[in-house]
């Protein structure tokens, strides 16, 4: 267990370069890139709407689109890496699951994507509702849905709506759950990533920063629940014997966020980046 | 681990396309995913849909038929179904009178359970629920997502089944559901952890010498690792720890149930003993279900199920029923 709860960290929220390449095929020598940069001018130029290529709110659809592929992908790398964590304490499904809801959610995004964050991000949470099943489909699915609402239909958004929303993903997993921080779930990755980012959207930090740190703290947030026993879930069936594994929750949580993280960093990144984008906008 | 399947991925689909070949009386649903009884909803009559992951069959879909479900909706191996499924299911089988949804208490079942139910009020299905958590096996309920749904699910299944079958309405069919579950209690032992074909390697490592006390149905570990000992002993903590909950007197039905990978004569070895137990504490063996009813894939091992009868209780146990895997009477 040791070797790939180590790779998970050299890949976390610091992003590494190495790391992100490893997990994201084609497009990481470009994330590499935007990962070494993160504090460059460069990364202002998309998403802080100073004139950036995506109107006045910074953050579009492409953005969304990107960052759910980017998901898909890193799920399939790590997907036997969640099945072993979720062997440990639950029932062996949680990497196959997840990466079945997030193919489904690649595939209906190729068939046609929605105009806006908000579409976009309910698109990605109805998919997993109806793709994946059980505990962690309504959860995740939940969390996009909700994260879709708060975002309306604004064509694109600050990082600041960013943070919002992602508050209301975590509220709608709170509800749903009934799980509190130090459960040994999801909500344990969640929430500290979430502190993160509303303190670098506080500190003004760009993009690429603020989700990087959010990252990072995703990524710590689910080693600390090695130590934890279990209050939800089917871990929680286990007692004290759910103590010193590492939640697959958790863990896909912080997965998710670091998708985040190589999603702002690939399209905050080389000016090619809006060429590239180009033809999906207005002519 | 070998297995017999086509693919990991297409093990549940190839699996209904045999239920279906295998039982003209069922109609299998395989792009919606949910098996019914072809004879379709009887007009006023409460319909039952239960549902959970696939690899304890025969439940959920071995029990469709005449005096017990009228659908079942089969999720991933140990994955709960989705909400598009339930939905489905539920609105092919409501004869206008409602649908009570069978729920085993896991965490996944119960949210997309609860989804679904949502939704079918939306649409127009009246639905009941009643959720299953029999298992003693998990105590501490205040610090864990609650006991287990396990053997009682097929007493539940049967026995409101047969209080629909007979026409009562749907809150009469949850509160006769509820009861069965109220006086219910399992607990279960593991010789061997289960292979998924997902996975293809045990979910957990048990030595020769080693059981696992207190296991669910998902192949998961259970609540202790102990010292491997004979049939008698082993029954004798299954028992002890169903009596300690819910004293065991007067009439008892009793399930001794294989968990997929036990041969019979080892459950029927097990069986003898359960009925020594219950002579020794002065209950009435009254009615039994020896055999493989609600299994974890391949997993060597057994839980017993024990439900304190009343008369009526007995009397929709006695009930016909026509299924795949349970038929009597008819």
């Amino acid at each position: 267990m040791a070797g790939p709860d180590d790779r998970a960290r050299d890949t976390g929220g610091t992003g590494n370069a190495d790391g992100m390449s490893d997990t994201n095929g084609a497009g990481g020598a470009h994330e590499a890139n935007a990962a070494n940069g993160t504090t460059r001018a460069g990364t202002t130029r998309g998403l802080n709407g100073a004139g950036g290529t995506t109107g006045t709110g910074g953050l579009d659809a492409a953005l969304f689109a990107a960052w759910a592929e980017e998901i898909a992908a890193a799920v399939r790398a790590d997907r036997d890496r969640l099945t072993a964590l979720d062997s440990a304490i639950g029932d062996a499904d949680h990497g196959a699951n997840l990466d079945r809801g997030f193919t489904a959610v690649a595939e209906a995004l190729a068939g046609g994507r929605p105009d806006t964050p908000g579409a976009l991000l309910s698109l990605v949470g109805n998919t997993l509702i109806r793709k994946v099943g059980g505990a962690s489909g309504p959860l995740y699915g939940m969390a996009f849905r909700e994260a879709g609402k708060a975002l309306g239909d604004a064509p694109a958004v600050s990082l600041a709506d960013l943070d919002e929303a992602l508050a209301a993903g975590l509220a709608g997993i709170r509800k749903l759950g009934s799980a509190t921080e130090g459960d040994k779930t999801m909500v344990d990755a969640l929430a500290p990533a979430l502190r993160a980012l509303t303190q670098a959207v506080q500190e003004g930090q760009d993009p690429a920063e603020a989700v990087g740190a959010a990252a990072e703290a995703a990524l710590a947030g689910a080693q600390a629940t090695i130590p934890m026993q279990a209050r939800k879930g089917r871990a929680s069936y286990l007692g004290p014997r759910s103590v010193g594994h590492e939640d697959p929750g958790a863990a896909s949580t912080a997965l998710i966020v670091r998708a985040l993280h190589a999603a702002v960093s690939r399209t905050a990144g080389a000016p090619g980046e809006t060429s590239r984008r180009a033809p999906e906008g207005p002519a | 681990m070998k297995k017999l399947i086509n693919s990991a991925d297409s093990v549940v689909t190839d699996a209904l396309r045999g239920l279906a070949a295998a039982h003209p009386d069922l109609r299998v649903d395989v792009k919606n995913q949910f098996v019914a009884r072809a004879s379709g909803p009887r007009r006023g009559k409460v319909g039952l849909v239960s549902g959970g992951g696939s690899g304890h069959e025969p439940l959920h879909a071995g029990f469709v038929g005449y005096g017990m479900l009228d659908a079942a909706c089969p999720g991933e191996i140990f994955t709960s179904p989705v909400p598009d499924q339930v939905i489905a299911a539920s609105s092919a089988v409501d004869g206008g009178a409602g649908v009570l949804h069978v729920v085993k208490n896991y965490t996944g079942d119960v949210l997309n359970f609860g989804m679904a139910a949502e939704l079918c009020a939306d649409e127009g299905v009246e639905v009941a629920t009643v959720v299953v958590d029999d298992d003693v096996a998990v105590r501490d309920s205040l610090y864990t997502a609650g006991r287990r749904g396990t053997g009682a699910t097929v007493f539940v299944e049967k026995i409101a089944g047969a209080a629909a079958e007979a026409g009562a309405p749907l809150a009469e069919v949850r509160r006769v559901a509820e009861e069965v579950n109220s006086r219910s209690r399992s607990f279960g032992v593991a010789l061997s952890a289960c292979t998924t074909p997902a996975a293809g390697v045990p979910t957990f490592e048990l030595g020769d010498d080693e059981v696992e006390l207190g296991i669910g149905i998902h192949g998961e570990p259970g609540r202790t690792r102990s010292a491997m000992r004979g049939a008698r002993e082993l029954v004798r903590v299954a028992m002890d720890a169903l009596h300690e909950d819910m004293p065991l007197d007067g009439d008892v039905l009793v399930m001794v149930n294989g968990m997929g990978g036990t041969p019979l004569i080892e459950l029927y070895v097990a069986f003898a003993e359960v009925a020594a137990y219950l002579e020794e504490k002065g209950a009435t063996l009254s009615r039994n279900l020896v055999g493989d009813y609600i299994t974890s894939l391949d997993m060597q091992g057994f839980s017993v199920t024990a439900c304190l009868l009343t008369p009526e209780l007995t009397r929709l146990w006695d009930a016909p029923v026509q299924t795949p895997a349970l038929r009597w009477g008819r």
